[in-house]
């Protein structure tokens, strides 16, 4: 297998595979702490810290490990990236950690970090293995921060409310509120309201494929009357 | 188009789906005109603006599903859809409500599934629950009736719907509310000291129900949907009320007759669970399908968190209906029921 260019790699990444949008993977997280810009972001850094570490070790350790134990040892090494990341968090975001509470420690469940140590990076060298497992989880990320954001702004009528719990003190005040007497829809908060968005967001993704694919289709050189058919004697009418 | 879905063998129905819905709109509005007597004009300004929005909505959900708009407009599906809705919410409702329960019909209920003929749900039913679980307080205040409080006009309905912050009405608990927040008395006190009290199940609504029966009995005889869902589900809410009720303590949860002409129960048998798409396809599993609905309603009514439980019931047993019909097939003409033992 060769390993793919950059350029494919980034595109997979982001959008034609991208690991909640078309992959459906990790949904779990996904659903789950989606509620805020601020819990998305916290919960995007920790699963891109993951992915990144995880394709390094496997991609090193890739030609001394053998096929029947593989798994087993890539899931030690994912679940000791999670622990560092569990770690870290605790001591710099305390009260982040709090509130990510119990989906921390299940990154290393995150059908994407493992999917990603087996299908490339226990394949590929090192610097593909690196760069596919942060734009992995750059694509994860965003659309994590996407729905955290639609979501936040529905359900609470503003937007990146609690940044301090990341970005320090001076964050606190990033806060806009779009009309003070919104009348917030719950729902979107609540676990429906993250299926909900998330069929739209992947709707809206299909769309814009499909959309695509018709420009292109119009975009081919159009048959003009005249013009010969291959093989095949006589005219187009 | 005739988009009813009955079980084989299939005769011709007569009836097109928009004289189906037709029937359906015009039998709502004897419940209408009692709800506009004793409530004001709110719910009519509802129905009439949230018409309008659901028109819009379709067609702008048609637009981006690419199919040709007009015989899906002209059908009245989307009327019948909206004019429901409208009248489950509570009269002088803010625009955004109204809209926001609109878009959540018609979108997730219905387009979101394939449009009308494959929503596995009640569209009225999900738009209702998505507006009482995201507004619980703007869902739940209902205008006192007239007699107890000032009736509002048409200007002020107006003004309700469109500067919601302008407009100061008249609300009150609705009895099926009394009866849950009161545990702790007696029936005879509760009817004593609460003015809306009165009769059967308090000014208005005892009303309001019997007029949705009438309604709906009109469209049964008139061949529309059958009588087997509002039977099974106004008996099972009898049986299940005479079984709690002691007929003094307000804890056992009032009697039949309270929860026979109570909140949405009437409009429910006849309008919401006789939906076609929806609910279970035989007689046999309309029986059993309109029965569970009442044991729901019962339940969340007298034991849940909610004052009324129509939608929710609704909702479950929609979960439920493909389950009911795998097992209340009928036998195909001149075969015999099969028997365990020839599977």
């Amino acid at each position: 297998m060769t390993t793919p260019s950059y350029a494919t790699l980034t595109h997979n990444g982001l959008w034609k595979n991208n690991p909640a949008l078309v992959q459906l993977l990790g949904l779990c997280p996904l659903l789950a702490v989606s509620a805020s810009v601020v819990n998305s972001l916290g919960l995007a850094a920790a699963t891109l810290f993951v992915l990144v570490s995880s394709n390094l070790c496997v991609s090193l350790v890739r030609n001394v490990v053998s096929e029947t134990i593989r798994l087993p040892v890539f899931v030690m090494i994912i679940a000791a990236a999670v622990t560092a990341i569990e770690l870290l968090m605790q001591a710099y975001t305390y009260e982040l950690y709090q509130i990510l509470g119990i989906f921390l420690p299940l990154i290393t469940t995150n059908c994407i970090i493992l999917g990603r140590a087996d299908a490339f990076a226990a394949k590929n060298p090192l610097l593909p293995s690196l760069y596919d497992g942060f734009i992995m989880g750059v694509g994860f990320g965003a659309v994590l921060v996407v729905l955290g954001a639609i979501r936040e702004l529905l359900g609470t009528g503003g937007l990146f409310a609690n940044m301090q719990l990341l970005f320090g003190e001076s964050a606190r005040n990033w806060h806009f509120v779009i009309s003070e007497d919104y009348p917030a829809l719950l729902l979107a908060i609540l676990p429906p309201g993250a299926f909900i968005v998330t069929g739209f967001l992947i709707a809206a993704k299909n769309a814009a494929d499909n959309a695509a694919k018709r420009r292109a289709e119009a975009a081919r050189a159009p048959v003009v009357a005249g013009a010969k058919r291959v093989r095949v004697t006589g005219k187009i009418s | 188009m005739s988009f009813l879905r009955i079980t084989s063998p299939h005769g011709h129905g007569p009836l097109t789906t928009a004289q189906v819905m037709q029937t359906v709109l015009l039998a709502t509005l004897p419940g209408v005109v009692v709800l506009t007597w004793f409530f004001g004009p709110g719910t009519l300004i509802n129905i009439l603006f949230g018409g309008a929005v659901a028109l819009a909505c379709e067609y702008a959900s048609l637009w981006l599903r690419d199919r040709e708009p007009a015989p899906y407009l002209s059908d009245y599906s989307v009327l019948v859809t909206s004019t429901l809705l409208c009248i489950a919410l509570p009269p002088y409702a803010p625009w955004w409500l109204v809209t926001t329960g609109i878009l959540a019909s018609v979108i997730l209920g219905k387009h979101v599934f394939g449009g009308l003929g494959y929503n596995p749900f009640n569209p009225a039913m999900v738009g209702y629950v998505v507006l009482l679980i995201s507004f619980p307080l703007q869902m739940s205040t209902w205008q006192a009736p007239r007699g107890l409080g000032e009736v509002p006009g048409l200007g002020d309905s107006v003004t309700a719907l469109l500067t919601p912050g302008a407009y100061d009405g008249v609300t009150m608990a609705t009895p099926l509310d009394l009866l849950r927040q009161n545990k702790g008395l007696l029936l005879d006190d509760l009817y004593a000291q609460a003015p809306q009290m009165v009769q059967w199940a308090g000014i208005g609504w005892e009303w309001v129900n019997i007029e949705f029966q009438a309604g709906g009995v009109w469209v049964i005889y008139g061949g529309v949907f059958t009588w087997h869902a509002p039977v099974g589900m106004l008996v099972m809410l009898g049986l299940c009320a005479a079984a709690g009720f002691d007929s003094g303590s307000s804890e056992s949860g009032g009697s039949p007759l309270f929860h026979w002409l109570s909140g949405a129960t009437m409009f429910g048998a006849f309008f919401i669970i006789t939906d076609p798409v929806s609910g279970a396809t035989s007689n046999r599993g309309r029986l059993l399908f309109g029965a569970l609905v009442g044991l729901l309603l019962y339940l969340i009514r007298v034991h849940g968190n909610y004052p009324d439980a129509l939608a929710f019931a609704v909702l479950i047993l929609n979960f439920a209906a493909p389950f009911i019909d795998q097992y209340t097939q009928p036998v195909t003409y001149g075969h015999r029921p099969q028997r365990e033992d020839e599977e």
